[in-house]
């Protein structure tokens, strides 16, 4: 038992603050820590600034650009990045379908994608939840069909997050409807122009553009676009979510937030029912952040650790709350979410009810937490 | 950064684990012991002794063995796994903490070696009635007349009180001089003994002109020191807490895959796997606060030390609060039975708490000082 970093490790960390704090633009790194939309060019800027020094997919395989860190090296550099306020790179591209490429895909596939993953070159969605398939994931109904050496894929998926901003998106679909419904699903990478594809907004209840419907009618796609084996998609699927799941214990930015919300309530803070909740949320966050390290220290081959599902519950449940103190915090301020520039109102507390609105996605993305539970009862607990 | 125990330390666990599952191999030996004097097992006390337990915290110029808190801890998780009722956080951790810390080397000397000998037994008289872990003594005054001293006021609870051979008393000095720390001989006070929530026994303690020895120097306030000493038991009493928390949801799940209701077992039923494992989440977040918090004591810092007992005294707290709620009603009618383990375990935790210092008493200290960081750092 030892809770000081290592020489080595304290070194790392020093170096990632100092490259976060100092190579990544002001302007977008202010956008982030005041909880500001960032446009599409400003991740793509972010990313790339990252990627030129090697840290935009340190988990990736070495010879696709990866590092061979630790897994505590790992936790250090997503921390110090949320900290700094650097957008981490985009999920779609670095955690979700580059490690599935890397590890599934055929070497053609890794030479035209990964480079261009990595750089942000190609911007991904994710064609997984259709209006029937959400946490039953395997239900999916989109549909490709053999035609030559193409297929044709009709049907239609949902929550397609940043859908708008798609350059490919990775599906799956229903290649084998005649076996069990986990059995007859592959995974297709799509070029999102091609004819037949159309992204539709949804309009979430903060009144922003975040998610997507995408329709599919009569799209052809080339076979060699089909990652792994036919109607293996479920074992990548499976991969795949066990790693998004990793990734979504925001402790570092939850921390930030909490620390921007406190330097942001000025006179709030005098009044002891607030100092209490953000006493609370501070020990809780520890708890959290301890845990992670826990589960990272523990972690040895890539494998996620079974309390990985600790981290994404508990994780998404302090977001939500941070979000709720800065709601109560700004108290009738926040009526003026969708007021104009001229309003007399601060920023941080115009923006508050919207956040509040927009974090309650964070327990149903990711596999809800009631999926969390589930993990937990059955796989932890052999309930 | 290091979350798990070495060989040495696993081998330690494995030792006491081995020991006590010996005498308290099920509850119903816990409950004989609790019911006869004295609420403890002095046979299993002895043993503790002969494998150094009990001089785990002294070093070895005190006749102790100077091993780490994170040690300390592993014995303290292992008392909580059985629900045991010897007074080791009391007479070792605590009491023998005071004395460590404020006691001359002659005190120390004398004291610590027999301490952890088994030869003697000490307990904390700190708490007087009304008293909410304060740090200065407002129920018991000292007085000094020709160099020697007397203590007057009662002291309540008193843990392990009932049965300690030497009280290390915390007594408000003359002329509003601050807190000190006196040795008092057992034959010098009256005592009522009784049985806490848990069984467990403490005592009433009325001083009334009993003949003191100053611990250190006489006359000095060491109310700084005394403080620290409650941080070290507030975390070390976490670990023994943390130990009662694991068996109740190892209890509980057992429980649930075993117990048959409507034909099949309640596993069967999702309203109750998932209370279940929220409580797994309660106690591994309580697991890594206790562990981190344990290791914080090596650190010497005093202030930091003081932040982590807080910490850890809030999250295990709610954490207690939880997991030892729904243990009894995840289990029914049984988990009310004092013949059942599960539910007397919440009444230590709740004993545990309310000596140590709740959830309000620490989070009312972290909301004090919560605008004086921009973030709380872990590492």
């Amino acid at each position: 038992m030892q809770l000081e970093l290592s020489p080595a490790d304290a070194e790392f960390r020093t170096r990632m603050r100092e490259f976060f704090t100092t190579k990544v633009s002001q302007e977008i790194r202010d956008a982030v820590l005041e909880g500001r939309h960032l446009t599409r060019d400003q991740t793509v800027e972010a990313q790339r600034t990252l990627n030129a020094e090697g840290l935009a997919v340190p988990h990736w395989p070495v010879e696709w650009g990866g590092q061979d860190w630790t897994e505590l090296q790992r936790h250090l550099w997503h921390e110090e990045m949320q900290r700094a306020g650097v957008p981490t790179p985009l999920a779609f591209n670095a955690s979700m379908i580059g490690p599935v490429i890397a590890h599934f895909g055929t070497q053609e596939q890794k030479e035209r994608f990964l480079p261009a993953t990595a750089n942000l070159d190609i911007w991904w969605s994710q064609g997984f939840s259709e209006p029937d398939a959400g946490s039953d994931l395997a239900s999916l109904r989109t549909t490709a069909v053999r035609d030559g050496d193409d297929w044709v894929v009709n049907g239609q998926k949902t929550w397609t997050t940043l859908g708008q901003h798609g350059d490919w998106i990775f599906t799956l679909v229903r290649t084998d409807p005649e076996v069990k419904k986990q059995a007859g699903i592959s995974m297709l990478l799509i070029d999102m122009t091609t004819p037949g594809v159309e992204v539709r907004p949804i309009e979430l209840i903060d009144g922003g553009h975040e998610v997507n419907e995408v329709w599919f009618s009569d799209v052809r796609v080339p076979g060699d676009l089909l990652v792994g084996e036919l109607n293996g998609g479920w074992t990548i699927a499976k991969f795949l979510l066990g790693n998004e799941r990793v990734g979504v214990a925001p402790v570092g930015a939850t921390k930030r937030a909490l620390a921007a919300l406190k330097a942001n309530a000025g006179p709030l803070m005098d009044d002891p029912l607030v100092r209490a909740r953000v006493a609370e949320l501070e020990t809780s966050l520890l708890a959290l952040e301890l845990t992670a390290l826990r589960v990272v220290a523990h972690s040895s081959d890539g494998a996620p650790h079974p309390a990985s599902s600790v981290l994404k519950l508990r994780g998404t449940e302090l977001q939500q709350a941070v979000s709720e103190l800065a709601l109560d915090l700004a108290g009738p301020a926040s009526i003026a979410a969708r007021a104009g520039d001229d309003s007399p109102q601060e920023g941080w507390a115009r923006r508050s009810a919207p956040t509040y609105l927009n974090l309650r996605k964070a327990s149903i993305y990711g596999g809800s937490n009631e999926i969390q539970r589930q993990i937990i009862a059955r796989t932890i607990l052999g309930l | 950064m290091d979350f798990t125990y070495d060989d040495e330390q696993q081998a330690l666990r494995d030792a006491v684990r081995g020991l006590l599952a010996t005498a308290y191999a099920d509850h119903e030996a816990r409950r004989r012991t609790v019911a006869d004097d004295p609420g403890f097992d002095r046979g299993l006390w002895g043993r503790l002794a002969e494998m150094g337990l009990l001089g785990l915290p002294f070093s070895e110029a005190d006749g102790g063995v100077g091993a780490g808190p994170v040690e300390i801890g592993i014995v303290c998780q292992e008392l909580g796994r059985v629900l045991a009722p010897e007074p080791y956080l009391a007479a070792v951790v605590h009491a023998g903490g005071l004395v460590a810390a404020v006691g001359t080397p002659e005190q120390k000397a004398d004291l610590l070696g027999r301490l952890s000998s088994g030869e003697v037994l000490l307990a904390a008289a700190d708490t007087s009635p009304g008293g909410r872990w304060a740090s200065s003594a407002d129920g018991v005054r000292a007085s000094v007349s020709g160099g020697s001293w007397t203590l007057d006021g009662v002291a309540d609870p008193v843990i392990a009180g009932e049965s300690a051979d030497v009280l290390v008393v915390t007594a408000a000095l003359p002329d509003d001089g601050g807190t000190g720390v006196f040795l008092v001989d057992a034959s010098d006070v009256t005592r009522s003994g009784y049985a806490a929530a848990d069984l467990t026994r403490a005592a009433t303690v009325r001083f009334d002109d009993s003949a003191a020895s100053p611990l250190g120097e006489p006359g000095r306030d060491v109310a700084p020191s005394i403080a620290t000493i409650s941080d070290l038991t507030r975390i070390l009493g976490a670990n023994q807490a943390l130990g009662v928390m694991q068996s109740q949801v190892r209890a509980t799940t057992e429980y649930l895959r075993s117990r048959q209701q409507f034909g099949v077992t309640l596993n069967t039923f999702q309203a109750l796997t998932f209370r279940a494992a929220d409580m797994y989440v309660s106690l591994e977040l309580a697991h890594s606060t206790v562990d981190w918090a344990t290791m914080t004591i090596a650190g010497g810092d005093r202030r930091a030390v003081a932040d982590a007992a807080d910490r850890v005294g809030l999250q295990v707290s709610r954490a207690a609060r939880h997991i030892g709620q729904e243990a009894i009603q995840l289990h029914g009618g049984i988990g009310m039975t004092a013949e059942y383990a599960v539910g007397v375990g919440t009444a230590h935790l709740a004993v545990l708490e309310q000596w140590l210092g709740n959830a309000d008493h620490h989070l009312a200290r972290l909301a004090d000082r919560v605008t004086d960081h921009e973030m709380v750092e872990a590492v």
